[in-house]
């Protein structure tokens, strides 16, 4: 292995920081809430919702790359993994979203508040 | 030509791979990596199912916020604060773990092993907390009641806050109901944990605390739970049929009984990859320990249940997100 005896040490507490600020900034966001991103909508779900997924995927990523070693793997191993997994998840997340959209606009109606 | 032939059996190298080494990866981490692909797979499919369900859901899921608020040894709502403690120490597990696999590639034994015992010591302290969270969520903190509908109603005071049945049901029980047990009825009948609280009480408390008001489910433009009117809410009241303290898999004082049981599924299924996790991580520590990698020349495995150990976090991220965040 050609990273046999290089140490990362340093570089795994920048990650860990990183990793804490993120979970403190979610946190802080899922606490104070501001309306003009609560109460927003886009594509389906508020600004305040991308927000979280987003941070929640570089989160994924800083993960994966550093702790997990992706970055250290060979290119196509690596691409095995990561695109087989996004596509598969890809498909399975729209497929049942669009149809959980659909069972709410069809049995929405029919409960009475 | 040994591409075309099965590998033999009987060697021990088979178990390796038989030597052959494709992306340059050892047999044993890439196996390890395929089953972290398909168990992420298995995990999105419950989070996709959560997504399903709350879509099918929308207007009148459970807040998270309303529903995870406390914290051990604290008084009062800290929504959010406890779960994102227990992010920080898986995060900081995986830290520990990822060290420990830094100081495999150096053969430092001790430090490896001591890097090991502090990953399954923060391992620990993760599955209590969720010890922790579960028996709050199972008990439940305020109490609500059910009408046929099927519809959870909860009770809030005159700043709109949610308030626990026992700070106004403070009237007496007037249906003479008592927990049955063998020793006060039928031997050989059991009955589930009666609630501290019969209907009427509940309604004449109600009658009797003008403050009081009823929320439901329903969720407004303002992303908050609807309030009703006093009169409003003395008709909804009148449908009640059952009392809901804590939750488990029939009924909750949450909303949405899939609620719990999505709650329920999810969390202890990982909280089930955690204890594993710990399980392997405390084989592997023994084996640092008495010097069976050191006697190897190489760290792997210690990098190989590290895969192992992250994936678990990077999991608890996801699941972070959509059952508390989100």
């Amino acid at each position: 292995m050609s990273h046999a005896h290089e140490s990362n040490t340093k570089k795994i507490w920048i990650v860990l920081t990183i990793l804490s600020v993120i979970t403190g900034v979610e946190v802080w966001l899922g606490i104070i809430k501001p309306d003009f991103l609560h109460l927003s909508n886009f594509l389906g779900t508020s600004w305040l919702n991308w927000i979280f997924i987003i941070l929640t995927l570089v989160k994924a990523y800083f993960i994966a790359w550093s702790f997990m070693h992706l970055e250290g793997e060979k290119k196509w191993f690596r691409r095995a993994i990561v695109w087989t997994a996004i596509f598969l998840i890809c498909v399975l997340v729209s497929l049942l979203l669009t149809e959980a959209g659909y069972i709410y606009d069809t049995l929405g109606p029919l409960v009475k508040w | 030509m040994k591409a075309n032939s099965a590998l033999s059996s009987n060697k021990k190298e088979t178990w390796g791979g038989g030597g052959v080494k494709p992306f340059g990866s050892s047999y044993g981490k890439m196996m390890m990596w395929f089953f972290i692909v398909s168990d992420a797979l298995t995990f999105s499919g419950f989070l996709a199912a959560y997504g399903l369900t709350r879509f099918k859901f929308i207007d009148s899921w459970p807040i998270a916020d309303e529903v995870f608020t406390h914290v051990p040894f604290v008084h009062g709502d800290y929504p959010m604060i406890y779960v994102a403690i227990m992010t920080f120490i898986l995060i900081v597990s995986s830290v520990t773990m990822v060290l420990a696999v830094d100081a495999g590639h150096k053969m430092q034994k001790n430090k490896v092993a001591w890097y090991m015992f502090a990953t399954i010591i923060f391992g620990i302290i993760f599955v209590g907390s969720q010890a922790w969270e579960w028996n709050t969520f199972i008990n439940g903190s305020y109490g609500a009641v059910k009408t046929s509908e099927g519809k959870v109603l909860q009770f809030v005071n005159a700043d709109g806050k949610q308030i626990a049945l026992a700070d106004f049901v403070t009237n007496k029980r007037t249906d003479r109901r008592e927990q049955h047990t063998r020793k006060n009825g039928l031997w050989f009948v059991e009955e589930g944990t009666i609630p501290t609280y019969s209907v009427d009480q509940i309604i004449t408390a109600y009658n009797t605390h003008p403050e009081i008001q009823v929320r439901t489910e329903l969720i407004t433009d303002k992303k908050q739970k609807t309030i009703l009117s006093r009169e409003k809410g003395a008709l909804e009241l009148a449908k009640t049929k059952l009392v809901v303290e804590g939750a488990n898999l029939e009924v909750n004082e949450y909303g949405n009984t899939i609620f719990a049981n999505l709650f329920f599924f999810i969390t202890g299924f990982h909280g089930f990859h955690v204890f594993s996790g710990i399980l392997i991580n405390i084989i592997i520590f023994f084996n640092v320990v008495v010097g069976t990698y050191e006697k190897k020349g190489h760290y792997e495995m210690v990098e190989k249940v590290g895969l192992y150990w992250h994936f678990v976090d990077l999991v608890w991220v996801f699941v972070f997100t959509f059952f508390y965040l989100v």
